[in-house]
């Protein structure tokens, strides 16, 4: 099986959806011409010409507004922005505009767009090139959202999420694009050609939307993560030797309840990991519906481990990163409880 | 790429402006007075303003290349005239605000150039303690407010300190830069119909570069004559040499004089064009080498003003030196402070969240 880059499974996923169905057009901000900032769009222009890869005006809310309008009328439009923090401007259409067109038609207009971004910190980009704004969308119903932690989810959700006749907020940890990174920043990350899951079928697949996986069986305690946070609680169930439960969420809306309800019933502990701040987090509602399916199973308070309640800083990035030691205090205390 | 690269050099060479009363009476005014000359010490003025920009970015690109600055970081060689000029043209009180390649604006309203590469390599001396970066950062004593990394964000905010003038009887404009890639921001006409409305004191400076990234303006833009895109409100502008530091100062006045005399904002379509990549992991391959190495051959802002101080002012190469060895020693001592200075305590990461 060949072996895939994050950034090269996503492609392989627009590239497959383009080829099997020409409702499918991607744009955005450097996209075409010049392949995407991550070079995750490389090559589909020449391939496909410049009426299905194209590049945009730096202007997301008219990305955005057109895609949903395109979507109304029968195309799939795949579309990126170019960090995630760049969606703001967007945030109106999305909220407004796709999230809602479904319901208030009474179902005689769908959205199927899927809005790519990537998210998460660790590469130094200060307060607007770092944050993880799931929250801000999870929070919205009509809306589905994923964050694949590998290249091979990457690829079968992307092409889940675009074949999806919703719209899904499809963010990609930026820092998991060439490896899984795990908070160790002085370490050089494994390449994903060295990590099982690099290797990547080069043909259709799909990963399907609201399904968790199990990526360390455990006994101890769960942990529930997604993205970078995946590796960053293997690390920390490695250096603290607590037989941890890993759940990867794989994606947030729909939510895999029954995955983790299962599994903190058998460990009894739960600790939840995300990159973004604190406070009405997705961790929050983690935390929330945790002790509502499993409070007379639960030994110890359930623990959240986040980005801090600031934005996030230039220079103290490793402060606010919640990287493997703050992880495996979590697990500690959630043990000792 | 090639066509592209036609049109926007035709372009260049004949700069319109709109068709509306105001901007045609702006641009008869304009082409009146023509490029006015520099004086031998508005020259050596603006030749060392734009020498420090260019060797302190040249520094920060190095130390990028060291590793002692991390993440982004956006050069602003190839542009200095654009900045340099308009401050020229400004009085006290005067306010700036500008996208993300940023540094230039910090060095030409005067702010130390040891705080600004102090913040790019994250220290606490820097002027927003390490916490901010490259492109965020403020000084409330040199009238800067910002340094913001979303683009065309900073242009609502520039309408609004314009607004504040206003409403505080001071007499001071807003100067608000963005590029040609903001100019496609919504939020950008929004201002644009609101600053003439209420006949806002802002000068809008659009840095036309040529490329909004990796994307050439003609391949994103409708209008690519950017002084126009003020037409349908009636804010007259014009296009500007943006390699010619006389001509922008020339252009800043009237602009300037015009928002402070209560007419309202003004459009400058500075066409310049920046050597480097949009950031430092760019390695520019959507355009020719031929095409940068003709516009620092044949348009250097900084070699045009050298050339005058050589051929017209008579400057000798001693006194050159002496310019330029003054800038290196503010770069170097700069640098040697960015790299010493200490970290921000970690106590540091909640302070300035609220009061």
């Amino acid at each position: 099986m060949p072996r895939m880059t994050m950034i090269e499974a996503i492609r392989s996923a627009i590239d497959i959806a383009m080829e099997r169905d020409r409702r499918v057009v991607v744009f955005g901000e450097d996209v075409g011409y010049f392949g995407g900032v991550f070079r995750c769009t490389a090559g589909l222009q020449q391939k496909y010409g410049r009426t299905r890869c194209f590049d945009t005006p730096i202007s997301e809310l008219g990305i955005v507004g057109t895609a949903i309008g395109m979507a109304a009328y029968g195309l799939k439009p795949c579309v990126e922005v170019q960090f995630a923090d760049y969606v703001y401007p967007a945030y109106d259409q999305i909220v407004s505009e796709a999230a809602r067109i479904r319901y208030r038609s009474n179902g005689q207009f769908t959205c199927p767009i899927v809005i790519r971004m990537p998210s998460g910190g660790g590469i130094f980009g200060g307060q607007t090139h770092s944050q993880s704004p799931e929250a801000l969308f999870t929070h919205v119903c009509g809306l589905k959202v994923v964050v694949p932690s590998n290249p091979r989810d990457a690829k079968g959700l992307l092409i889940a999420a675009i074949d999806d006749p919703d719209p899904v907020i499809f963010f990609e940890p930026k820092r998991l694009y060439n490896g899984p990174f795990d908070g160790h920043h002085e370490r050089p990350v494994t390449p994903w050609s060295r990590h099982p899951l690099g290797e990547v079928d080069a043909g259709h697949f799909t990963v399907p939307l609201g399904k968790a996986e199990v990526r360390r069986k455990g006994d101890s305690v769960t942990v529930l993560a997604y993205g970078t946070m995946v590796y960053v609680a293997e690390a920390a169930a490695e250096e603290t030797g607590i037989d941890a439960e890993i759940i990867d969420l794989r994606t947030l809306l729909p939510l895999d309840l029954d995955c983790i309800v299962e599994s903190v019933r058998k460990t009894g502990r739960c600790v939840v990991v995300h990159e973004a701040t604190l406070t009405s987090g997705f961790g929050a509602e983690l935390a929330a519906l945790v002790q509502e399916h499993c409070f007379y199973h639960l030994e110890a308070p359930v623990g959240r481990v986040t980005g801090w309640d600031t934005p996030y800083p230039h220079a103290q990035e490793w402060d606010y990163f919640p990287g493997p030691a703050r992880v495996g205090e979590a697990l500690v205390r959630a043990m000792e409880a | 790429m090639a066509v592209a690269a036609r049109k926007a050099s035709r372009s260049d060479a004949v700069p319109s402006a709109v068709k509306s009363r105001a901007a045609r009476k702006a641009q008869s005014s304009a082409q009146k007075k023509g490029v006015a000359s520099f004086t031998k010490e508005e020259d050596l003025f603006a030749y060392r303003e734009m020498l420090l920009i260019r060797r302190f970015e040249e520094k920060a690109g190095q130390m990028y290349g060291m590793g002692l600055i991390g993440g982004f970081c956006h050069l602003y060689i190839g542009q200095e005239a654009v900045v340099v000029g308009m401050q020229m043209a400004t009085k006290e009180g005067d306010q700036v605000i500008t996208g993300y390649r940023d540094h230039g604006h910090m060095l030409a309203c005067g702010m130390d150039a040891k705080g600004v590469m102090a913040e790019l390599t994250g220290r606490r001396g820097g002027y927003s303690k390490g916490k901010g970066g490259s492109m965020h950062m403020f000084s409330k004593e040199k009238n800067f407010y910002g340094g913001h990394g979303i683009v065309g964000a900073q242009v609502s905010l520039g309408t609004g300190i314009a607004f504040a003038n206003r409403y505080r009887k001071n007499d001071a404009v807003c100067l608000t830069y963005f590029g040609d890639g903001a100019a496609n921001q919504g939020q950008v006409y929004e201002s644009f119909n609101m600053a003439e409305l209420w006949k806002l004191p802002v000068v809008y400076i659009i840095e036309n570069n040529r490329y909004a990234m990796g994307t050439a303006v003609s391949r994103a833009s409708a209008q690519t004559d950017f002084s126009k895109r003020g037409a349908s409100f009636n804010i007259p502008g014009e296009q500007v040499d943006g390699m010619d530091v006389r001509a922008v100062k020339a252009a800043g006045e009237r602009a300037i004089e015009w928002a402070r005399s209560g007419k309202g904002p003004y459009i400058l379509e500075m066409q310049t064009y920046r050597y480097r990549g949009h950031s430092m992991s760019d390695p520019a391959k959507y355009r020719s080498k031929d095409e940068v190495q003709r516009m620092r051959e044949e348009h250097d802002p900084i070699e045009q003003v050298r050339r005058r101080l050589i051929d017209q002012w008579k400057l000798s190469e001693d006194e050159l030196k002496a310019v330029d060895a003054k800038v290196r020693e503010i770069v170097n001592e700069a640098a040697e402070f960015a790299t010493n200075d200490p970290e921000p305590d970690a106590a540091e990461l909640y302070t300035d969240v609220l009061r």
